[in-house]
């Protein structure tokens, strides 16, 4: 018998094993339309962290009788095409206030508001759902009901119900907000905590005596995440424009402070008479909004493999 | 079937009952004292004892709670608006017919157009027009409803002025234009507080029917005018959510192996899709449509406050900025109700639709 020796340089080299987020970041980034969505949010985000250089004056400031021959709402002004007035690019509000520089001071406030109040709806929701989903039973059925309750409403109406209880302004809102969206959270979390804590790790780390708190939070909750992580994505956009909503109802943002959906409802009235003061902000809204509703997309396609790609 | 229909209306009695317990603590848990928040200055004392224990405020919350359900489901009472001094439910029916007018036709809209687009999409999947309409509706869905609305009034009554597209910014008919309700036109002669009369002048005041049956051209030409702009604000981010179910609804019933049968046996394509795929890729559509008149609602609120409709969406507007909770609170519980009525609805017609599902 002969041996047979196996040269080592025949041998393809195996393939490095890939991690599901090494994955999905890569067939995140085959997604044209998610990509798109992701560079509109890395511009809010340098306007927003970089507005203090770029906003030309401070949004607050009243520039009557600080520059010649400005008007009340004047038109947007730009040096380079040609204008000789004080330079305004998106002209002036009812308040002598520089607009862009409103603009610019709102993007903080519309993607903190958005993160924020998800935020809170995350950790009330991922609370609630796990516990549901883990625990079971009545407890279970309780809480599910309740949210069912919560779903009943329409969003809005509820949000606008609660606000009106607790008092306009921009917290409030966004509780509001966040109370309203708390089922949508709970419900994806309790699915995923269901379809994880059947799997054979789960029951390997009961038989270890690993407690079950620390079982749901180390263990199950981590493997449960992803779904968690496309619903918020999709929930900030909503979010955002909810808040909006409320402000423009003059139950959020209160004036002066520069919110896009109050700046908008202050001037909502000259829309034939200055109606840059109304198109902007609802632009601005409008692409804060399709950018986390585009990335959201692409992230439930890239991190679902449930989904067929198409 | 009778057995299914029976199930879910049992499930809907629990969420109504939890509906009206939200509604219940929301009015609880108003700050201040609900004495003062009604009667104002004129609350002394002895004023206030008086209205605690007529409004059944001096009971246990338990207790409160009984009276409260017993009220509403009872004798159909939501209270009396400071504002207007009158009950809610009669402010309510008056204003619905607007509302309903409303929503109706921009659900129309939204359904034919958000499924015509959905389908074109599907059938020319990938193609130049399918991205183009996919890129409107995610826009469509991102846009807030009450700056289309204000965007929409713009080029509709300014930039297009004087062109044969020009359309009226606001009001739900043109200064001046008389609506005679049906039963004036008719002579009928009904009292005044009557149901009868309050069902005639319901219906009278959707103003496209009323229009129809006495065959007023002009009234009817003139409401649909004034209905076109407020319609397309609240129904394009349904038709949006709309033309996207169809069109992965449509996509996964055009690759299934009868579909390409039906194209063997030499089927004209608009048959195909329209006889043999659509039928069958209209469940999630129908789920959708059913759910959107929720979101028509929320809708309205913000519409109807633009385009200047007296409708319940500016009814909400005006009890928030008056401070008036009974109202707000009124049309939360009945905005509710009629949702979970409307899955109630989509559910059982999801029945008849589909045999597995009643089987199952």
């Amino acid at each position: 018998m002969t041996a047979t020796t196996v040269s080592t340089k025949t041998l393809v080299k195996a393939k490095e094993p890939r991690s599901l987020y090494t994955d999905a970041v890569r067939s995140l980034m085959q997604k044209r339309s998610a990509v798109v969505g992701l560079i509109m949010l890395l511009v809010l985000v340098f306007i927003a962290i970089s507005a203090p250089i770029i906003a030309p004056f401070d949004p607050n400031q009243q520039l009557i009788g600080k520059e010649e021959g400005l008007k009340k709402r004047s038109a947007p002004c730009i040096h380079l095409l040609g204008c000789e007035g004080p330079q305004h690019i998106f002209g002036v509000d009812a308040n002598f206030r520089d607009f862009f520089s409103r603009m610019v001071y709102g993007s903080q406030l519309s993607l903190l508001s958005g993160f924020t109040s998800v935020t809170f709806a995350i950790i009330v929701g991922t609370l609630l759902g796990a516990v549901a989903g883990y625990v079971g039973g009545g407890l279970d059925n309780l809480i599910m009901r309740l949210m069912d309750v919560l779903l009943a409403f329409p969003s809005l109406i509820l949000a606008i119900a609660i606000v009106s209880v607790l008092g306009p302004g921009l917290i409030n809102a966004l509780v509001a907000i966040a109370i309203v969206t708390i089922p949508a959270y709970a419900r994806v979390v309790r699915a995923s905590v269901l379809s994880v804590k059947e799997q054979e790790f789960v029951t390997a780390g009961r038989s270890l005596g690993i407690s079950p708190a620390a079982l749901l939070f180390y263990h199950v909750l981590p493997n449960s995440i992803t779904p968690l992580i496309v619903q918020a994505t999709l929930g900030i956009g909503v979010a955002i424009i909810d808040v909006a909503a409320l402000s423009f109802l003059g139950l959020g943002a209160q004036p002066p402070t520069p919110e896009w959906g109050s700046m908008l409802s202050s001037e909502r009235n000259q829309v034939f008479t200055a109606p840059f003061l109304v198109f902007i902000p609802g632009l601005a809204i409008t692409f804060v909004v399709l950018a986390f509703n585009l990335l959201g997309d692409g992230l439930r396609d890239a991190i679902d493999p449930r989904l067929n790609r198409r | 079937m009778t057995q299914y229909i029976l199930r879910r209306v049992i499930l809907a009695i629990p969420v109504i009952l939890g509906i009206l317990l939200v509604t219940f603590i929301l009015a609880r848990v108003i700050p201040g004292d609900p004495c003062r928040a009604v009667l104002g200055e004129k609350a002394t004392d002895v004023i206030c004892d008086a209205f605690f224990k007529r409004t059944g405020l001096d009971q246990p919350i338990p207790v409160q709670f009984m009276v409260y359900l017993r009220q509403i489901v009872l004798e159909q009472d939501l209270g009396e608006s400071f504002r207007f001094g009158r009950p809610v439910t009669t402010i309510m029916l008056e204003r619905l017919p607007v509302t309903l007018e409303l929503a109706m036709a921009s659900l129309l809209f939204a359904t034919i157009f958000g499924m015509v687009a959905g389908i074109i999409s599907a059938y020319w999947h990938n193609s130049a027009i399918d991205i183009g309409t996919m890129v409107t509706a995610n826009i469509g869905v991102s846009m807030p409803v009450f700056w289309l609305g204000l965007l929409l009034q713009y080029l509709f009554a300014l930039a297009l002025k004087d062109t044969f597209l020009q359309l009226p910014p606001s009001g739900r008919l043109s200064a001046g234009l008389a609506a005679p309700p049906f039963y004036e036109v008719w002579h009928w002669s009904l009292t005044e507080g009557s149901n009868l009369y309050a069902f005639c002048s319901f219906m009278a005041n959707l103003n496209i029917f009323n229009a129809l049956i006495t065959a007023n051209w002009p009234l009817l030409f003139d409401a649909m005018q004034h209905l076109i702009l407020p319609s397309i604000a609240v129904g394009t981010i349904p038709m949006a959510i709309i033309a996207r179910i169809t069109r992965s609804s449509l996509l996964e019933v055009l690759h299934l192996d009868y579909v390409r049968t039906a194209r063997a046996k030499g089927l004209a394509e608009l048959v195909m899709v329209m006889r043999h795929a659509l039928p069958n890729a209209l469940l999630p559509v129908v789920t959708i449509v059913g759910l959107q008149l929720g979101s028509s609602l929320s809708g309205a609120v913000l519409t109807e406050t633009i385009f200047n409709f007296a409708g319940l969406g500016r009814t909400l507007f005006e009890a928030i900025t008056a401070r008036d909770y009974v109202i707000i609170q009124g049309f939360t519980l009945v905005v509710a109700v009629s949702f979970v009525f409307i899955n109630l609805i989509v559910d059982i017609s999801y029945a008849f639709l589909d045999p597995r599902i009643r089987l199952s």
